[in-house]
């Protein structure tokens, strides 16, 4: 776990939260760079390398600022690849395994749908670093939100065969999203430092996009007000999350202090 | 080079004699260095041989996408991870640009697709070779795009200007990779004993694989001598595979690695490296279809393209529907 006595609480608190986004990043195009060679078209294989690579990028800028902020002399790359899952701050949502094209990219139109109000808000967040992350992430993530919106709509209006996936998709995945918006002690004191916005916001944005391109989409938003809960606070991943890091891990960990 | 073996019309180079008004006048528009374009009138032969030659590398830019996509999820630093999902996502890049290329001569990419998944059109040897450790990934950069970089260098003037222009964009960025490769050989290579161990049976493993990628000697094919006249084949087989080894063998010495080739030696009187050929009974059964992965990887393309099926099917019943949609109201 990571705590340090020598931190003030809201250090802590802002480790903690620039974690969160770093390992959203980096579950997340980990899942899309599984794809490789093997989307439903070769312009899917191209997008979702993209995708994958910007949240990469994404992960970058966000693990090296959490290294600083640790001061463990720890590098971005060891918090990638020396860290067990426990010490994981990444949305459930986003260690779902890929199973097809159409739970993929529900997972990531739903975790769009939030990212981009979530980055505009962090654009002028108080800490300087944050906000200069957020700024050169969040054209990535309206383009990631096009996208998979595109997508989510165009599979559910298409056949009855991809109506009926991208429903099966929707609710699966639907008791996931809810963890994005549960807000905790690190959410409070983020928003009471100015660094995030109140969660509660990003909410009704999130619902409205989500609402009206479901709408589109001509799919049914299950009943369900269940949440899972348990990886933004690392206090319980899946199953998931451990087979990802056994497979993204095995250099590291096999022959550590080695320069790659 | 992506594309090995590729049959032409079989009948040997025509002589002026033979071709009637309509061929000499083609003839002479190649030999005067001049470009020939989808709209412009050519022989059936041209056209089939370039279907296939374009169609072969194309597909083996796409099922090259499978070894390296193999440590994709292993790349030991976030650096190398993006760097390799941004080497393979040029590779599909490649193939998108080649198929349009051969969409010009009037075959489909579903054709193609179809042609690939049901064996009827190769993709290059080299790709049923499996990536076995992390070195492997330095190794096909530096091995299989520096090979492929020999032969895409001069098929930039190519005469089919579709194809000779996708060539230009395709190899800036082979040339990217073959860097990105050696870099990793070389970062491999300055570590540890495991490491350099690591280096070094990549390079045992993919060096007579890598030369096989030039196809069999050439000098007496009659394919070859017609594709050389019409300027779709611009050097032989053995003169790409001398020029490979004449680059990579100062290469590996600078890395520190051996070649895994006894006869392997400068040759003052020729100015050129002297080497083994590789096993070429290896490399018929290989296109046989008896490589390590010729099945997986055919199966792993033929499992992408079913379980995307419904996906391209929903997608065009959307179109169709807007489409109509839009008419209703206009
Ligand atoms: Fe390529
Ligand atoms: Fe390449």
């Amino acid at each position: 776990m990571i705590t340090h006595s020598n931190q003030t609480a809201d250090s802590r608190h802002l480790l903690e939260f620039v974690l969160r986004q770093g390992d959203n990043a980096l579950v997340l195009g980990h899942r899309m760079s599984e794809w490789c060679g093997t989307g439903p078209a070769l312009e899917e294989d191209i997008a979702l390398a993209n995708t994958a690579l910007d949240l990469i990028g994404q992960t970058q800028m966000w693990l090296a600022y959490a290294a600083e902020l640790e001061g463990r002399d720890r590098s971005a790359n060891d918090l990638a690849f020396m860290r067990d899952a426990t010490d994981f701050r990444n949305l459930l949502l986003l260690e779902q395994p890929n199973r097809d094209f159409g739970h993929t990219m529900m997972r990531q139109f739903l975790f769009d749908a939030y990212q981009v109000p979530f980055l505009q808000a962090l654009e002028s967040s108080a800490d300087q670093r944050v906000a200069d992350i957020a700024a050169k992430s969040g054209r990535e993530a309206r383009y990631h939100l096009e996208r998979s919106s595109d997508i989510v709509i165009a599979l559910g209006d298409g056949t009855e065969e991809s109506h009926r996936r991208m429903q099966d998709a929707l609710d699966r995945l639907w008791s996931y999203a809810g963890e994005m918006f549960v807000t905790d002690e690190t959410d409070i004191a983020m928003h009471n430092a100015a660094i995030a916005p109140d969660l509660k916001l990003i909410h009704a944005q999130w619902n409205d996009t989500v609402q009206a391109r479901l709408n589109k989409a001509t799919l049914a938003v299950p009943d369900s007000t269940f949440v899972h809960k348990g990886g933004k606070n690392g206090v319980r991943h899946e199953e998931h999350l451990g087979h990802m890091l056994a497979t993204m891990q095995v250099l590291q960990r096999s022959y550590p202090n080695s320069v790659w | 080079m992506y594309a090995q073996m590729v049959k032409s019309s079989g009948e040997g180079v025509k002589t002026a004699g033979e071709m009637d008004a309509q061929e000499r006048a083609f003839q002479s528009r190649i030999d005067a260095g001049e470009k020939i374009e989808p709209k412009d009138w050519m022989p059936a032969a041209y056209r089939k041989t370039l279907i296939r030659q374009i169609g072969q590398h194309a597909h083996s830019e796409i099922v090259g996408q499978l070894p390296e996509g193999n440590w994709i999820t292993r790349a030991p630093t976030l650096e190398r991870k993006a760097n390799l999902l941004a080497k393979v996502q040029d590779e599909a890049g490649h193939g998108l640009y080649l198929y349009c290329a051969a969409e010009t001569l009037g075959v489909s990419r579903d054709e193609l697709f179809d042609m690939l998944h049901t064996g009827k059109m190769k993709y290059s040897s080299i790709f049923n070779y499996p990536t076995l450790t992390w070195a492997d990934m330095g190794a096909v950069g530096w091995l299989v795009d520096g090979a492929a970089i020999m032969n895409q260098v001069p098929l930039q003037r190519t005469s089919y200007g579709p194809y000779a222009r996708a060539m230009v964009r395709i190899c800036k960025e082979e040339s990217f990779h073959q860097r990105q490769g050696f870099h990793i050989m070389m970062t491999m290579c300055n570590g540890s004993v495991a490491q350099k161990e690591m280096a070094q049976d990549a390079l045992n493993r993919f060096w007579y694989p890598s030369l096989m990628m030039f196809g069999p000697s050439d000098k007496d094919s009659v394919h070859s001598a017609q594709s050389m006249a019409w300027k779709i084949k611009m050097d032989s087989n053995d003169d790409l595979r001398q020029r490979f080894v004449n680059a990579t063998a100062p290469q590996a010495e600078f890395l520190g690695l051996t070649i895994p080739d006894d006869k392997l030696a400068f040759n003052e009187d020729t100015q050129q490296y002297d080497f083994s050929e590789p096993d070429w009974e290896e490399f018929y059964e290989v296109l046989k279809g008896n490589g390590p992965c010729n099945r997986d990887r055919l199966e792993t393309r033929q499992r992408a393209w079913s379980d995307g099926e419904w996906v391209r099917e929903g997608m065009m019943a959307h179109a169709d529907k807007r489409r109509n949609a839009n008419q209703t109201a206009a």
